[in-house]
């Protein structure tokens, strides 16, 4: 057995069984992140949500992947028919791949490779693809209108996460993600960091197109945005990519800032239960955040959205890490 | 072994994506090929041992400046005929300049010494093969070489506010949201409570504006006599 886990072959076959490991919960919770935002909007709107389809609707999410799967596909005439079924394909594996390297517990991550926070904000920054080549492939205006302004606004929240990430990477000393949580034993770093907290989360929001930034798509105004061609399988991968984004900003707060696996506090009770499930109870919590601030806020304005990223976040967020190297330095809490 | 098929598999698509990028005739497709081209470039980096370098190659070029290329040609507006016309004619300077630049290249490589200890230290992307790429680049850069660091750093802001002083323009005429003065208004600078009289008629009393002064009433109570009451505008 062991001779054949170190051949190529076992190492491949270790590989598939890790990312079926990650990938299978990953897409049973995406599931139910998509009935969730039903339900919580729902109560937020005293409204009861879906409650036909099993026990509290909750085998809604497979009546509604089944039913977009076999509809008719329509690719518009005029649209670039390679990329235009490409762009789906990319905004659902840049969501997906991103897991290999988020730890869900002490050193349960498929891939604990060193720059693990590097790779989580390369894939996040290249989401902006999938919506950039939908847009243009459709050879439709709204679409296209919709990829030019996400290709603005992501690239634009990209530059005050990345400033958060180097605050972030002050403290823990390491760029591996395991490190960093692990950097988080004594103290979550929201407490030291709450501004930068702030500003990551907002621009978590910005980053996944979400209410109240969801200019991208503004139904309301350019009816589905860069995915108003899109029918059946696209829809139903763009929807999915969204939402699995949803999940991996969630995650990825957790882990900057609320100490990913880590208990509260190390005595008794908390430390009897395990860490994936606090690591999952974090999660699930910032998720709802994302689903409650798009009950409470009206869209941004686009001018307002570019203010916001570029005159708010980035100054403060230089600010808070000249700040931060400079109590660490002072102070002598500068990790080895 | 694993290694060697990612690696021919990388190099085989890097250099054919990057064929692709020159080749292309949609220029949209040229920067998605080049896009790969990156990503490739990034794999050899990866299984070379420098991870840093990988990263920094997708988050900068492929996360940002590809993203902006795309964003520039998808706008403009090629009339692929007109495009492939030219070919046959600028195709004689595109060689020579091309022709050029590969006979120097090929100078800089024949006269080209190493110094004694680089073919040993090639590829090897963490020298002290105690820490990782992160950290050696690390050491380096914060140490030895801060100046010239630094001065990299002066020369991309120079460029950066260079840039912005070549395309800032104040458009007179435009009325510009000062947010600051939005959310400084109180209620006291900008609510005034009256009381009408009956039969007053709104404009003497200055609602809606502030009370003009009072030669300017005389003015304009000249018209409200016969009639024009109420409108303001």
């Amino acid at each position: 057995m062991d001779a054949f886990l170190a051949s190529p072959v076992g190492q491949v076959a270790i590989t598939v069984a890790h990312s079926l490991a990650i990938l299978v919960p990953l897409l049973i919770a995406v599931a139910y992140v998509t009935w969730a935002e039903r339900k919580v909007l729902a109560a937020m709107q005293l409204r009861k949500g879906p409650n036909v389809v099993g026990p509290f609707g909750l085998l809604q999410p497979f009546a509604d992947a089944l039913k977009a799967m076999f509809k008719e596909t329509v690719i518009p005439t005029g649209a670039n028919r390679v990329l235009f079924m490409l762009a789906p394909m990319i905004t659902v594996t840049l969501a997906l791949i991103a897991w290999a390297v988020i730890p869900v517990a002490d050193g349960w991550a498929a891939a604990d490779i060193n720059v693990g926070v590097l790779y989580l904000f390369a894939i996040s920054s290249l989401g902006v693809y999938g919506i950039i080549i939908a847009g243009w492939a459709s050879n439709s205006k709204y679409a296209f209108l919709g990829a030019l302004r996400s290709a603005a606004q992501m690239v634009s929240y990209e530059v005050s996460i990345g400033f958060v990430i180097v605050t972030v990477l002050l403290w823990a000393g390491s760029l591996n993600l395991n490190e960093i949580v692990r950097a988080q034993e004594r103290v979550w770093f929201f407490i030291p960091l709450f501004p930068m907290f702030v500003v990551f989360f907002i621009s978590a929001l910005a980053e996944t197109n979400r209410a109240p930034f969801d200019l991208p798509e503004g139904e309301s105004e350019l009816v589905a945005g860069f995915f108003v061609e899109y029918s059946t399988i696209g829809f139903t991968l763009f929807f999915l990519g969204e939402y699995a984004n949803i999940v991996l900003m969630s995650a990825m707060t957790a882990i900057l800032f609320l100490g990913g696996w880590q208990p509260p506090l190390h005595v008794e009770p908390f430390t009897w239960i395990p860490g994936v499930v606090w690591f999952i109870l974090k999660t699930a919590f910032f998720v709802f955040v994302f689903i409650w601030v798009r009950a409470t806020f009206p869209r941004y304005r686009y001018d307002q959205l570019m203010r916001l990223g570029w005159k708010v976040f980035l100054p403060l967020s230089l600010f808070w890490l000249v700040v931060t190297a400079a109590l660490l330095k002072l102070t002598g809490w500068l990790p080895a | 072994m694993l290694a060697a098929v990612a690696f021919y598999a990388f190099s085989a698509v890097l250099i054919a994506s990057a064929a692709m990028v020159v080749v292309a005739r949609n220029p949209v497709h040229s920067v998605l090929f080049l896009i790969l081209a990156f990503f490739n470039a990034a794999g050899l980096m990866l299984i070379a041992g420098g991870e840093f370098l990988a990263m920094i190659l997708v988050i900068v070029y492929v996360g940002a400046v590809a993203v902006l290329f795309l964003f520039v040609v998808m706008m403009l507006d090629v009339d692929f005929a007109r495009m492939r016309e030219g070919f046959q004619r600028y195709a004689p300077v595109g060689a020579l300049v091309g022709g050029v630049l590969l006979v120097e290249l090929l100078f800089v490589l024949g006269s080209w010494r190493f110094a004694p200890e680089a073919p040993g230290l090639r590829l090897s992307p963490n020298p002290g093969a105690t820490v990782g790429n992160t950290e050696a680049l690390a050491r380096i850069l914060y140490t030895d070489n801060v100046l010239l660091f630094q001065a990299a750093g002066v020369i991309l802001l120079v460029a950066m506010i260079g840039a912005i002083v070549l395309t800032l323009r104040e458009r007179p005429g435009t009325r510009r949201q000062v947010i600051a003065a939005q959310v400084a208004r109180a209620p006291a600078e900008t609510v005034v409570l009256r009381q009408v009289p009956i039969g007053a008629g709104l404009k003497n009393i200055g609602i809606l504006r502030p009370p003009p002064a009072a030669e300017e009433r005389e003015a304009l109570s000249e018209p409200e006599r016969h009639g024009h009451g109420g409108g303001h505008h």
